[in-house]
């Protein structure tokens, strides 16, 4: 496969799975919101740190309240990591390479950014948030649905996969940020009541609730909840799983050595994360977060230089060959 | 609702390709009329729109650029074939043949001993300014002395049923994937026309277009790496590019995914490391292939493709510099070439044309410009031309100055009565002007697509049938008549 189009897939990829999971983390920060007593603990800005896009908004907004924040992440055509955005760049990065995915594939890229576009041209109303959130949520699932039913288990597959997991793993790790950035307890006992609650929003906007209870079966604990978005091997949406699947994915590739090599490195690093005291030091948990988000990145930066990166000129294969090649030149 | 009646079809005196002038289906046609017959106005309609449907979910679209962005408009298809009996289709492909064998051969001769310029039979002065001509391409000797390999010549019939070839792309015509993808649609919406009779197949196309690249492999005992190189999504035929490569099997490359190591050996960029590609099917113009040898600021190319070429290490279609031939003023001196190489006379005629370079050609020109068509040497898609009857006075005094100024860049031919054939509009056949583009593939052997490429005009008197200037197309038949 070319190198072009494999980049071209991972990145598609890695814009859809990033538009579901903005739509997720501003649902989980909606949530938080309404369950707190007072509004005063919570605010939105924590969501533009998270994302890392704080020099970005703040060219285009005065202040961080809830309207800006919420058009930014969503609708907004300069930021380049807003719902809108990540399905235009998803969009272009299929346009160049859809003759490799079934034609279905690519209609539904297409419809859903046009979609999406659509509702850009009217607005939003803060009641039409959560249908906006949902919607976009399902369309990314489609797709990663029709994906998986109809596109062949070959490289194009492979590096489909790649950009969502690690994307996934990526925004998991923000989305469990939310939390820890909103709820500084530095005076615990006045949240403890209302933590449980929290931390059911953060997993209902991981679609993990459910799943959750079956698995822990005890009441909503923050050292549970952290261990399970973490580390629990079986949730398609936690870290672990989703490293999992990269290092799964890049053992069916060539020259994986060094790609491996970091993704279980960065695996070990939140394998071995000591959730019970995190849970109750969220200074450290975003600490950790941010370590984990740099492993991420060398994790994406072995992949591109394993696979994307124009190489330099082939080594010549010998002296006698050049010599011809010169003489040739020279009958111009 | 009505049914369709033949009779009230009127196409004046204009020669029609389904109908004599009293309505009277032709021969080959007669089935397919009376099968439209059988239809109301309304079943049609409805046809129509299951082709239009068609036509969106199956994704066939061409590109427009404008105003810095682009779009994938629908491919425009009118659902009534165009037919052309067997018997008649036989002797076109053979005058398509000879006509392309004489072009090779006389690219070969211009980029070799220019025989034909020092017989006289080509004026010096046509190669002299010839903008096509590349001089890096002198002695070089392509796989099987063929240097357009895919070759696309437009014929139009006259009002007295007469073919005649009215240009030929050599550079890089486009088209093909419309007429394989025109023959899917019409198969989807009408699938009964297809029990009317003897319909020959297109499909071959993409095999033959594979196993005449395969042929061209410098590395005749390995598997060919064989890849379509497209200058990108914005070029207006990137449908086709995509379609080309998946159709056969192989790699859609950018310049930039290629490179050439010092050895002159060309490779794509692979997850797997570097590739040796063989042969490229080339979709970029020539001056944009290779910045080391042409533009030296086109980043749609990749440096060191000629060196790699000249050495014989890779292969390209077409050949650069075969667009030597693809130039209206050479156009007129086809049939002397034909003569010249092969000793033969031309089966299908061109037609008649004036080149302003000729001292009494021009004077001719400039006195008729109110009949003729004139069109520059080099353009193509149907810019920069001056339809005489059409044109306002003004139009016409203007172009009088381009050829006094540049004559060797401008040729007239007489406007002809384009042929016609029926085309539905609100459920009802109105005949439109129609071309033909048949494509020639040159290997080993020589193949002609089974038809090719119907374009119409779709605005009513229109001779335009540029799709990106409002020219719809048709599927084409080739049919086998009684007693054959």
């Amino acid at each position: 496969m070319l190198s072009r189009v494999a980049e071209n897939l991972y990145w598609l990829a890695r814009y859809v799975e990033r538009a579901e999971d903005t739509a997720r983390l501003i649902s989980v920060n909606s949530n938080l919101l309404l369950d707190m007593p007072g509004k005063a603990a919570l605010s939105w800005s924590t969501l533009i740190d998270i994302t890392g896009s704080g020099e970005v908004f703040d060219t285009l907004f005065e202040e961080r309240n809830e309207r800006n924040v919420v058009d930014f992440l969503c609708l907004s055509r300069e930021h380049d990591s807003s719902i809108l955005s990540s399905l235009a760049n998803a969009r272009e990065n299929l346009r160049t390479t859809r003759d490799v995915v079934p034609r279905e594939i690519w209609e539904e890229v297409n419809r859903c950014y046009l979609e999406i576009s659509e509702q850009t041209q009217s607005g939003m109303k803060p009641r039409q948030r959560d249908g906006f959130l949902k919607s976009v949520t399902r369309a990314c699932q489609t797709l990663t649905g029709l994906i998986e039913g109809t596109l062949s288990h070959t490289e194009a597959r492979t590096f489909l996969s790649l950009g969502r997991h690690l994307e996934r793993a990526d925004m998991t790790t923000r989305i469990i940020d939310v939390r820890s950035g909103n709820l500084l307890p530095r005076n615990p006992e006045e949240l403890i009541p209302f933590e449980h609650l929290q931390w059911m929003s953060v997993l209902k906007s991981l679609t993990a609730y459910q799943m959750y209870r079956q698995n822990v079966r005890l009441r909503v604990r923050g050292p549970d909840v952290l261990r399970f978005l973490l580390q629990n091997r079986a949730l398609p949406r936690s870290v672990l799983r989703s490293l999992d699947e990269v290092s799964w994915e890049l053992q069916s590739l060539p020259n994986h050595d060094r790609p491996l090599a970091v993704a279980a490195l960065v695996r070990a690093e939140v394998a071995e994360a000591d959730v019970q005291s995190l849970a109750r030091a969220p200074d450290q948990l975003h600490q950790l977060i941010d370590e984990f988000q740099i492993g991420f990145n060398n994790l994406h930066e072995a992949i591109a230089g394993a696979y994307f990166a124009v190489s330099e000129r082939p080594v010549k294969s010998s002296q006698s060959q050049e010599q011809t090649t010169l003489d040739h030149d020279d009958d111009d | 609702m009505a049914n369709v009646d033949w009779t009230h079809y009127s196409n004046q005196h204009f020669y029609d390709e389904l109908l004599s002038t009293n309505g009277i289906p032709r021969e080959a046609a007669k089935p397919l009329c009376d099968i439209l017959a059988s239809f109301t106005s309304k079943e049609l309609d409805e046809r129509k729109i299951a082709a239009e449907v068609a036509i969106r979910t199956m994704g066939i679209t061409f590109t427009v650029y404008s105003e810095g962005s682009t779009i994938d408009r629908a491919w425009p298809f009118d659902i009534v074939p165009r037919i052309i009996p067997a018997k008649e289709w036989r002797v076109v492909e053979a005058g398509l043949k000879q006509r392309v064998d004489a072009l090779n051969l006389f690219i070969d001769d211009l980029y070799h001993d220019q025989q034909v310029v020092k017989d006289g039979v080509l004026p010096g002065e046509v190669l002299a300014q010839s903008v096509n001509f590349r001089p890096q391409c002198m002695g070089i000797d392509p796989p099987h002395g063929v240097w357009a390999h895919i070759c696309g010549s437009d014929l139009v019939r006259d009002s007295d049923g007469t073919l005649y070839v009215l240009e030929d792309n050599l550079r890089v015509p486009s088209g093909v994937s419309y007429m394989l993808e025109n023959r899917n649609v019409t198969k989807r919406v009408l699938p009964e026309l297809f029990e009317t009779g003897r319909i020959l197949p297109v499909d071959d196309y993409p095999a033959q277009l594979y196993d005449m690249l395969a042929s061209m492999s410098p590395r005749p005992s390995d598997e060919p790496q064989i890849v379509v190189l497209t200058p990108g999504i914005y070029n207006s035929a990137y449908y086709e590019h995509a379609y080309l490569a998946q159709q056969m099997g192989v790699e859609l490359v950018q310049g930039s995914d290629l490179i050439v190591d010092d050895d002159d050996i060309v490779h794509m960029h692979t997850v797997d490391g570097l590739k040796r590609v063989d042969v490229i099917y080339r979709r970029v113009d020539d001056l944009f292939l290779d910045p080391e040898a042409f533009h030296p600021d086109s980043l749609l190319g990749t440096p060191g493709l000629m060196r790699a070429w000249r050495s014989g290490k890779v292969a390209l279609a077409n050949a650069p510099g075969a667009g030597v031939a693809d130039d209206k003023v050479v156009y007129a001196f086809v049939p002397k070439l034909i003569k010249y190489y092969l000793d033969q006379e031309p089966t299908i005629p061109n037609v008649p044309s004036y080149l302003c370079m000729l001292d009494e050609d021009r004077r001719y020109v400039l006195d008729h410009l109110d009949e003729l068509v004139v069109k520059p040497a080099n353009e193509s898609g149907g810019y920069g031309m001056l339809i005489g009857p059409r044109a306002t006075e003004q139009e016409r005094r203007e172009f009088a100055r381009r050829i006094e100024a540049d004559p060797r860049n401008y040729m007239a031919q007489p406007t002809l009565a384009l042929s016609t054939a029926p085309t539905l509009f609100d459920g009802a056949p109105e005949p439109r002007h129609v071309d033909l583009r048949p494509f020639i593939l040159s290997g080993p052997e020589t193949h002609v697509t089974m038809g090719g490429l119907t374009r119409v005009a779709l605005v009513k008197d229109s001779l335009v049938v540029n799709s990106s200037q409002g020219g719809g197309s048709k599927d084409t038949w080739i049919v086998e008549t009684e007693g054959e």
